[in-house]
């Protein structure tokens, strides 16, 4: 009889990971900080035409591009400059499960079923469960989902309530836990009781799934504007949708653009806390996935993360709870356009952007999410009420995450917020460190292999001297 | 009452004890169990708040105890939320509409 304690089931992480995504990763690594990152994308993943291929035979993908010419109009009415960028959005909705996520599933989900998998576990209380549920279906494997679901009371947010009933509605299983970490613990049990394959959103195949929404904006702006889009908007929580859409950009000739991510301001909260859960209006999306992630990718379920959102951020901006429900209710009244709240976040920070520019600059928010039911500012905000959450008017820089929620009075008060990225970069770098060690001479720095050091500048976008420079910082060396 | 074997229901088992959290766990997560929820058929007859078996969707057969019996979906669109008129009526306003 295996031991199945939190300690003995943790040990054997690696040898469950390793037979449930059928990568053996070890190939990648120099065995030191740095590892083969295009080389494991290249030969685990799959082809930017395979991938096209893949979702087309899944009515995955090719969603339409909506220009939001009266959000761009309320935005020129409160720039200071009076101007203000075209807004589009990417309308992710219309894939068949209501989000981008398909993109990913529906590669994760083909490559379990061509390996020979019976069925396909995820672990996520986003719309990846319903996404990787839809592919499921569609392929006639068995699928579970392992979410974070309630407080140890079994309170649920309207939100993720939803998301777990689509994920049913579709055929799967849903294991729904009470809040904490230990999630993985009881994921990796699953995965060794049953066999299936870990449709985890960290591999490349979830990440090459994504490469086609970058592609198709190319060619979409290309085909009706004769042009690129400035800027790219993408919400950042775990940063697939950051790397994902910047890989395939590139890939078709667009890296140019520059991508920028946007998540909603949850600092203050603590993740893992049960008391805390249900005090944040925001499952996904939100800073507490979004910058741990970025600073350190490898806390993923997978032992290399393909999702490396600061080999590919220009910026990182910060908005506010309050702010992302007025732009979602304002999409409603202005647009005839209902999404979900979280999916807006970028929309928001566009909101804020395109005031820095002038009209003739455009800004596509690469993904819109389903509404309904639970997954709307509506419930979400009568939840919060119903939790103690105060909802008022005000300027959203006054907002406490988990105390209030503040609607702008004006929309002119909405502002996206840089999050320092050199900070972020320094972070990454520091936590490699305390990973990895020093090199061949413990806690000396001048261990470090030129390799490792031209492997984190690839990594953080910067150039070998920043690196550098960082390390001087760490160790005074 | 009795619940009848093949009856669709929910379970509730606890995964880790309050004293089991993994150590990276804030205090007050500490303080209570990580519990687990699962659907599926019941195996055999059983009473609310009494230990069973479920056979799930995926065919795993799960031991819980019986919390709740054909459970419905409960989320909907909430209470009415006064601010969220306020702001449609605002940006019509700024724009003419």
């Amino acid at each position: 009889m295996k031991d199945n304690t939190y300690a003995a089931v943790m040990a054997r992480k690696n040898e469950i990971m390793k037979k449930s995504v059928g990568i053996d990763y070890d190939a990648f690594e120099s065995g030191g900080i740095a590892f083969d990152y295009e080389k494991m994308m290249a030969e685990t993943g799959y082809t930017l035409d395979e991938v096209f291929a893949i979702q087309e035979s899944v009515a995955v993908g090719q969603t339409p591009i909506i220009e939001l010419k009266n959000l761009t109009a309320l935005a020129r009415k409160v720039s200071k400059t009076g101007q203000a960028a075209r807004i589009f959005v990417k309308d992710e909705a219309c894939n068949p499960s209501g989000s981008f996520k398909a993109r990913r599933a529906a590669c994760a989900v083909y490559h379990a079923k061509r390996m020979g998998y019976k069925g396909v576990i995820a672990a996520t209380s986003g719309n990846y469960g319903a996404a990787v549920a839809s592919n499921a279906a569609k392929h006639g494997l068995k699928c579970i989902v392992v979410q974070e679901c309630y407080d140890s009371k079994k309170v649920g947010q309207p939100e993720i309530l939803e998301k777990q009933r689509a994920c049913e509605a579709m055929g799967a299983e849903v294991i729904q836990l009470s809040v904490g970490p230990e999630l993985f613990y009881k994921f990796l049990m699953l995965l060794e009781e049953t066999g299936y394959f870990n449709a985890s959103l960290y591999t490349p195949f979830g990440i090459a799934g994504i490469e086609t929404l970058g592609a198709e904006i190319a060619t979409q702006f290309r085909a009706k504007f004769n042009r690129l889009p400035d800027i790219v908007l993408a919400t950042q929580a775990g940063g697939g949708n950051v790397t994902g859409t910047a890989r395939g950009l590139i890939k078709a000739g667009a890296g140019s653009v520059k991508v920028y991510g946007a998540s909603v301001d949850l600092s203050g909260l603590h993740m893992a806390s049960d008391t805390a859960f249900n005090r944040k209006s925001f499952t996904t999306g939100h800073s507490g996935f979004g910058i741990p992630f970025a600073t350190w990718p490898d806390r993923s379920d997978v032992p290399r993360n393909a999702a490396r959102s600061l080999r590919y951020l220009d910026r990182y901006l910060l908005v506010k709870q309050g702010e992302v429900f007025y732009i979602t209710e304002a999409l409603s009244a202005l647009e005839g356009l209902e999404r979900g709240p979280a999916g807006n976040t970028s929309v928001t920070a566009a909101f804020a952007l395109a005031q820095e520019m002038t009209d003739d600059r455009m800004i596509l928010v690469q993904e819109t999410e389903y509404t309904g039911a639970g997954k709307h500012q509506m419930p979400q905000l009568s939840f919060a009420k119903a939790n103690g959450i105060e909802v008022l008017f005000g300027d959203p820089e006054t907002e406490i995450a988990g105390v209030n929620i503040v609607l702008p009075s004006d929309p002119s008060l909405i502002k996206a917020r840089d999050f320092d990225l050199n900070k972020a970069r320094k972070s990454y770098i520091k936590n490699c460190l305390n990973n990895y060690g020093y090199g061949a001479n413990d806690k000396d720095v001048r261990g470090i292999y030129d390799a490792d050091i031209a492997f984190l500048a690839e990594e953080t976008k910067a150039d070998m001297a920043f690196v550098k420079e960082v390390f001087k910082e760490i160790k005074g060396i | 009452m009795i619940i009848k074997k093949g009856m669709w229901v929910q379970i509730r088992d606890t995964v880790l004890a309050a004293g089991e959290r993994a150590p990276q766990v804030p205090d007050d997560t500490k303080k209570v169990p990580l519990l687990m929820w699962v659907k599926g058929y019941l195996c055999h007859d059983a009473q609310i708040g009494e230990a069973c078996q479920i056979t799930t969707v995926t065919g795993r057969v799960v031991r819980g105890v019986l919390e709740d019996v054909e459970p419905a979906y409960t989320h909907g669109f909430g209470a009415y939320v006064p601010e969220l008129d306020a702001v449609r009526r605002q940006v019509k306003d700024i724009l003419g509409y």
